[in-house]
């Protein structure tokens, strides 16, 4: 079994695009330094890669979060991934079309996706693609609207009742 | 809230029972509710509906300064409100390079240890409590009293502390408070013996917890779940030594793991036991660090006079007691934070509780529910 | 004790001259009625010393109150006859999907299981309203009529909580009638007559001159069969470590769980009456019953009453004291205990004591 060996980035870039694919991750003074972008079309190929790889082997997925960057903007989902093993760390972060965010389902390459994915549909309406069960999770199953969203608007109404006014400022 | 039960002719056995734990329940460990299938007493799947207790917590921070999202932090995790804030001033303090002085360092720490025994604790007492063990509920609670007592003479407060701000503390250690937290020490170390001897190694504890609800290696970390519960399992993890952030790196003390002496690796009683050993370990903690403690300096030498982050994205973890607790915040250059978002431990490991109930019994649901010690104002947020 | 008042009826004219029916109708409420009175008492005192044992394990006070006439009693003496006053007054709710006739018939074949059963239960010398010649066997049968109205409970309260609970009772409460009984036969064995008050003074005298001759001490046999005797009457009982039926914890009332006020009093003064009944039985069976401990000095009928009722007390202490201390057993662990264990030990018991009876005697 090959011991722990733990990765910088550069390191984690320079293997991933010598193993996985040449270029595919983007190199040079104007790439970022901490995290990597990522095609919705390649995420699932990807994923299973990062998981699977005996040099790479995150087996933690850490955190899901999405992301609204703005009113005209695109929405993104941002992907925290960490070894257990070797001990090191990789972001990995997806931007998708407002219109239409849909992006494939890592939720049987790490479990805990199950419910991390299931909290940013519900708070950001992406759909994710594979998704075995996905429904709301904090809010009610019948709530409209995807809350976390920049342009999203407060309901007035829940069930026919009147939801009060918010105060603003010193009201 | 509409919600289905799947009751389509044909699609229930007749066999089988749905039963559902209400949100109202005396042992779900706050406003949880499960829906338990089960096959006479031996449950076949549960699903979990959390919820109850969202309060749009991440919606809050995007309207409200970085300073004023302290306390809304201390609400999540009610037990353990001063790692809550620890973890947040961290996150702030690196997207910041912010250096903080050495006394509040020691500070930050020796409060963030005390908590974790006063939650600890509570985790145990409610644990036996689960279990059907009336006593030692109360033992817990008469000694967290303590360390509530310590903090309301620290801060004014006794669950909800708002005390570590970024860069520094809200207040300084009072006159006398080295003195009582070591009498506090002194008094404590030797009452674990007591809980030991009283629900620990009880024979009656150890056949309902030994060999119940196994969480094995693979599973724990595929299900992201951490803290002790990680470490029952046999997975020596603990982000205060392998991830080390403020001054932890200074102290010794040891990271207990579930050895299945009692019954399987993972099993509850791992877990519980680990959570017994880890108040030890922290009390070891908390007198190092008085005694290293500095004696003079400002706490609020550091504090900056606006925060006012670079813009930037950092996502970054510290260990609470139930776990890893992830802060991901996105700056745009505003003092108001664009996105933050708080990866709680308690929603992983309670996402795993369908996997290791499988073919337990209904009681077996509590008690394992119990050895995961969850706060549901963590896990909804 | 019914003849007891027979008697005196006889010697008074006037009483004398009513119909025998009517005289033993009276004297039958003459013994009854104490007896009554004597039950729900004795759930008064053993809630408030409950909730004060309790409290003082678990390091806190316990009903307290700042003096007679006050709101509860000096010491919360007067906190128990609050509550049943309040208990009273509350309102009666039935579910409306309940089964009425069975919900509200449930709590009172609980009650009259008890009571009857202390009917037979020998105070003192004299006291003791029904001395049948099969005791131990009323007794014993009479106490399992109390599963029908758990069972009831459950089942009319229309939730499947109770219905979990009821089951689980029924099958803990005849599970371990069995080892009881069982250890019982051996203490009948050595005395040869099911009447409680022959098993009473067949224990007098001593051994050896100084331990008193309890059937405790007789034996290795019987002495292992008062331990089974006594857990077993625990588990009877449905109190901690073997309270899943009502586990507060887990199902949040077990079959008590739609009752309220009155109704709900009555679970609770049943629960108390046996717990009297089995420590009443242990205590005669194999503690000596009314017997003083020095033999031949402070036997009188008071010194009777006092000698009963210390031993009855101390077991109920220890009984509150199981419950306080250890966590409970899940149903599946519980009935391995009394089929797998106690069931062949109770049997392996009643083979020695009949072989002992043999060599030795």
């Amino acid at each position: 079994m090959a011991s722990a060996v733990e990765m910088h980035f550069k390191q984690l870039v320079e293997y991933i695009n010598e193993q996985f694919r040449k270029e595919f991750v983007q190199t040079g003074e104007e790439a970022p330094a901490d995290h990597i972008s990522v095609a919705t079309a390649d995420w699932k190929a990807f994923a299973e890669f990062l998981k699977n790889d005996e040099q790479l082997f995150f087996d933690a997925m850490m955190c899901i979060t999405g992301v609204d960057y703005g009113e005209e903007s695109d929405l993104g989902v941002i992907y925290n991934l960490h070894s257990m093993k070797h001990n090191h760390k990789l972001e990995v972060r997806i931007n998708l079309p407002r219109e239409k965010p849909v992006v494939p389902s890592v939720e049987q390459i790490w479990r805990i996706a199950d419910w991390f994915e299931r909290e940013t549909y519900d708070m950001y309406g992406i759909e994710f693609q594979g998704h075995r069960d996905l429904r709301r999770i904090l809010l009610p199953e019948d709530w409209e609207g995807f809350p976390l969203r920049k342009d999203y608007e407060f309901p007035t109404t829940y069930h026919g009742i009147e939801v009060p006014k918010m105060k603003e400022g010193w009201e | 809230m509409t919600d289905t039960l799947d009751l389509e002719l044909g699609s229930v056995q007749a066999e089988e029972m749905v039963l559902n734990m209400g949100p109202q329940h005396p042992s779900t460990h706050g406003v949880l509710r499960l829906k338990v299938r089960t096959d006479g007493e031996i449950v076949t799947h549960i699903t979990p509906y959390i919820g109850y207790l969202h309060r749009c917590f991440e919606k809050h921070c995007e309207n409200v300064t970085y300073e004023q999202v302290i306390p809304y932090t201390d609400r999540c995790d009610y037990i353990a409100s001063m790692n809550n804030n620890f973890g947040y001033a961290v996150a702030v303090e690196q997207l910041m390079d912010i250096k903080v002085p050495e006394k509040v360092e020691h500070i930050r720490v020796i409060v963030a240890e005390l908590n974790r025994i006063a939650s600890h604790l509570l985790a145990v007492g409610t644990f036996g409590l689960d279990v059907g063990a009336f006593t030692p509920f109360l033992y817990c609670f008469r000694d967290r009293e303590r360390i509530l007592d310590l903090f309301e003479m620290l801060c004014g407060a006794r669950l909800l502390y708002s005390y570590i701000w970024i860069g520094g503390l809200s207040h300084d250690l009072p006159v006398g408070w080295v003195e009582k937290t070591y009498e506090f020490l002194d008094y404590f170390e030797p009452q674990v013996e007591e809980y030991n001897n009283l629900l620990t190694f009880n024979k009656i504890f150890i056949e309902r917890t030994a060999d119940v609800g196994v969480l094995p290696r693979e599973v724990a970390i595929s299900y992201g779940v951490t803290g002790p519960n990680l470490r029952g399992s046999g997975v020596k993890w603990d982000l205060r030594k392998d991830d080390p952030y403020s001054i932890y790196d200074r102290f010794e003390f040891d990271i207990p793991i579930g050895t299945g002496v009692m019954g399987t690796v993972g099993d509850c009683w791992d877990r519980y036991y680990i959570r017994i050993r880890e108040i030890e370990e922290s009390a070891k903690i908390v007198r190092q660090a008085l005694e290293q403690l500095p004696r003079d300096g400002d706490v609020h030498e550091a504090l900056p006079k606006k925060i006012r982050p670079p813009k930037g994205h950092i996502y970054s973890r510290t260990e609470t007691p139930r776990g890893d607790l992830g802060y991901y915040i996105i700056s745009d250059g505003k003092p108001i934070p664009y996105r933050l978002k708080m990866r709680s431990p308690a929603f992983t490991a309670l996402s795993c509780i369908n996997e290791i109930s499988h073919g337990w019994m209904i009681s077996d649901v509590f008690a394992i529910l119990g050895s995961l010690d969850i706060v549901l104002g963590e896990i909804d947020r | 004790m019914v003849n007891y008042f027979l008697d005196i009826f006889a010697n008074v004219s006037w009483l004398a001259a009513m119909p025998s029916g009517t005289q033993f109708v009276l004297a039958a409420l003459m013994t009854g009625l104490p007896l009554f009175l004597f039950v729900a008492i004795n759930a008064l005192i053993a809630v408030y010393a409950e909730r004060k044992i309790s409290a003082f394990m678990q390091d806190r006070l316990g009903p307290m109150g700042q003096g007679v006439g006050l709101h509860a009693g000096k010491w919360g003496l007067l906190q128990t006859l609050a509550d049943a006053l309040k208990l009273i007054l509350k309102q009666d709710i039935i579910p409306a999907l309940a089964d009425r006739k069975l919900f509200i018939l449930a709590p009172f074949i609980i009650f009259i299981a008890a009571f009857v059963a202390i009917a037979a239960m020998p105070f003192n010398q004299h006291i003791l309203a029904a001395d049948f010649n099969i005791g131990v066997f009323f007794i014993l049968a009479v106490g399992s009529v109390g599963v029908i109205g758990i069972i009831m409970a459950g089942y009319s309260s229309n939730n499947k909580w109770s219905l979990y609970g009821a089951m689980r009772s029924a099958a803990q409460i005849i599970s371990y009638e069995i080892p009881a009984a069982l250890s019982i036969l051996t203490v009948i064995m050595l005395t040869g007559s099911l009447q409680m008050q022959e098993i009473i003074k067949a224990q007098s005298g001593t051994i050896w001159g100084i331990l008193p001759n309890w059937f405790i001490f007789n034996n290795p046999f019987t002495f292992l069969a008062f331990f089974l005797f006594f857990i077993s009457g625990v588990a009877e009982t449905n109190r901690t470590p073997f309270d899943l039926p009502e586990a507060e914890s887990e199902l949040v009332a077990g079959f008590h769980t739609e009752y309220s006020g009155m109704r709900w009093a009555f679970f609770f003064l049943s629960e108390y009456a046996n717990v009297f009944i089995v420590s009443g039985i242990t205590a005669v069976a194999f503690l000596g019953g009314w017997q003083s401990p020095i033999s031949g000095y402070l036997d009188g009928p008071i010194w009777g009453l006092v000698w009963f009722f210390g031993k009855v007390s101390f077991l109920i202490l220890v009984m509150m004291w199981f419950r306080w201390t250890f966590p409970r057993l899940r149903t599946d662990q519980l009935m391995r205990m009394g089929w797998k264990y106690f069931l062949p030990a109770s049997l392996v018991n009643i083979l020695g004591v009949g072989l002992w009876d043999l060599v030795v005697n």
